[in-house]
C-alpha cells in the first residue's frame, strides 16, 4: 500500500516510492518537489520567506527557501539520494491580494520563488517545471515513481507538470 | 528590542491580547446587525495562539474555501487585519445584504465581489475602531482587499507576515448567529513595535 505524507506551512519531508508527498493550499508560500530519478526518492519543501539570513529569529529551518532547500536535499541525500542527479519542479509563489507595491511583504510570492529558483541554481538542481505567480492557491501533490507534480486550484483543472 | 515574543507571551499580555480581541469582535457583531438589520448573536470569541501548522486546521482543513478581506493598517501603529469566513457564509452574508437569495458555489458576481468587501470593510473597520478608542491611537485601514481561496492559501498571507516575528498566529474566532452559524476569524497582524505600543499605551 502507498501512502501519502503530508507536509504542513514551514515544514519539510522525504518520501520513497511508491509513496507520494502532499501539502495542501499553497497561497504565497512555495512548495518545492526535488526527485532523484534513479532511487526514486523524493522530497518535499513547502517555504514561506525567501531568506533566513535577513530574519532575526531564523531557527525554523523548513521556513527559509535558503536553509529549506539545503535541509531538504540533506535529508534526501541521507536517505539514498545522490546530491548530483537531482531534479526540481516549483510550485506556488502566487500574489493573494492585489496591493500594489504598499509593502514588501505583498510582493513575497514572487521574492520567495525567486529565491528559490537561485538557491537551486546554486546547489546545480535544475528546474524540470514550474506553475508559480498568479493570484490564486494550489494544493499540490509529488510523486517520486515518475516525477508527477499535481496541482490543484480552487475552480480549475488539475494539471501535471 | 520588542517587549513582546510572539513566542513568550506571558499570562498577562496574552489576557490583555484575548481582551482586546473580545471587545473588537463584539464591536463589529454590532456593526454586523446594524447592515443586516436583524438581530445577529454572538458567542464568546476565542483567541488562540497557534502555530502556523495548526491553523488551517483551526479553519476546518487548508482546502476548506474560504473568503479573506485584507487590509493594510497605518498611523500610530503598523501592520494588517484579515476577516475570514467560509464561502457558504459569505454567500448568506452577500444574499442578506442585497435582499437577494443566497448564491452557491466558488464563484460569485463581480455585485456579490463588492459587497463582500464592503462586509469585510465594515466589520473590520468596528473592530479597528474599538481597538483605536480603547488605547488613543490612530489607526487607519485602507481599502479592502477580498480572496475567495482555499483556506491555507488566504492564510499564507498571515502567517508570512507573522513569520517575520516568529513560528506563530494569534488567531481570535467568532461565532455569529443571524438565521445560520458564521464562524468568523480575525487575524490582527501589527508589527511587532506596533504590539508594544499598543499594550504600553494600555498601561503595560
Amino acid at each position: 500500500m502507498s501512502e501519502v505524507i503530508k507536509v504542513g506551512m514551514a515544514d519539510l519531508k522525504v518520501c520513497k516510492s511508491p509513496d507520494s508527498i502532499t501539502t495542501l493550499g499553497l497561497g504565497s508560500c512555495v512548495g518545492i518537489a526535488l526527485r532523484d530519478p534513479v532511487t526514486k526518492v523524493g522530497g518535499l519543501a513547502h517555504i514561506m520567506l525567501p531568506d533566513s539570513t535577513q530574519i532575526r529569529n531564523n531557527s525554523n529551518i523548513p521556513k527559509f527557501a535558503d536553509t529549506g532547500i539545503e535541509e531538504l536535499v540533506k535529508q534526501m541525500t541521507a536517505q539514498g539520494a545522490n546530491s548530483t542527479r537531482l531534479v526540481a519542479k516549483i510550485a506556488g509563489g502566487a500574489q493573494m491580494f492585489a496591493f500594489s507595491g504598499r509593502n514588501e511583504l505583498v510582493r513575497v510570492g514572487d521574492r520567495n520563488v525567486e529565491a528559490t529558483r537561485k538557491k537551486l541554481a546554486e546547489l546545480k538542481i535544475p528546474i524540470l517545471a514550474e506553475d508559480t505567480g498568479l493570484n490564486y492557491g494550489r494544493t499540490v501533490v509529488f510523486f517520486p515513481e515518475n516525477g508527477d507534480f499535481l496541482i490543484k486550484a480552487v475552480g480549475k483543472e488539475e494539471v501535471i507538470i | 528590542m520588542a517587549k513582546l515574543d510572539l513566542e513568550h507571551v506571558s499570562k498577562e499580555y496574552f489576557d490583555v491580547l484575548k481582551e482586546l480581541g473580545n471587545i473588537g469582535a463584539g464591536n463589529a457583531t454590532t456593526a454586523l446587525a446594524q447592515m443586516l438589520q436583524c438581530k445577529v448573536d454572538m458567542k464568546v470569541p476565542q483567541v488562540r495562539l497557534l502555530d502556523f501548522k495548526d491553523v488551517g486546521e483551526a479553519m476546518g482543513g487548508e482546502e476548506q474555501i474560504m473568503a479573506g478581506v485584507y487590509l493594510l493598517v497605518e498611523g500610530d501603529i503598523a501592520g494588517s487585519i484579515m476577516f475570514l469566513c467560509e464561502e457558504k457564509a459569505a454567500h448568506h452574508l452577500v444574499g442578506k445584504l442585497m435582499g437577494v437569495e443566497a448564491g452557491e458555489g466558488d464563484t460569485f458576481s463581480e455585485i456579490e465581489l463588492s459587497a463582500l468587501k464592503e462586509i469585510g470593510n465594515i466589520i473590520t473597520g468596528a473592530y479597528l475602531n474599538s481597538l483605536s478608542s480603547l488605547t488613543q491611537m490612530k489607526i487607519i485601514p485602507s481599502i479592502p482587499d477580498l480572496s475567495i481561496d482555499m483556506a491555507g492559501a488566504i492564510l499564507s498571507v498571515p502567517a508570512i507576515e507573522f513569520g517575520v516575528m516568529g513560528d506563530k498566529i494569534l488567531l481570535i474566532q467568532t461565532q455569529f448567529t443571524d438565521e445560520i452559524d458564521i464562524d468568523g476569524f480575525f487575524i490582527l497582524m501589527p508589527d511587532l513595535e506596533s504590539y508594544d505600543k499598543l499594550l504600553g499605551s494600555l498601561g503595560l
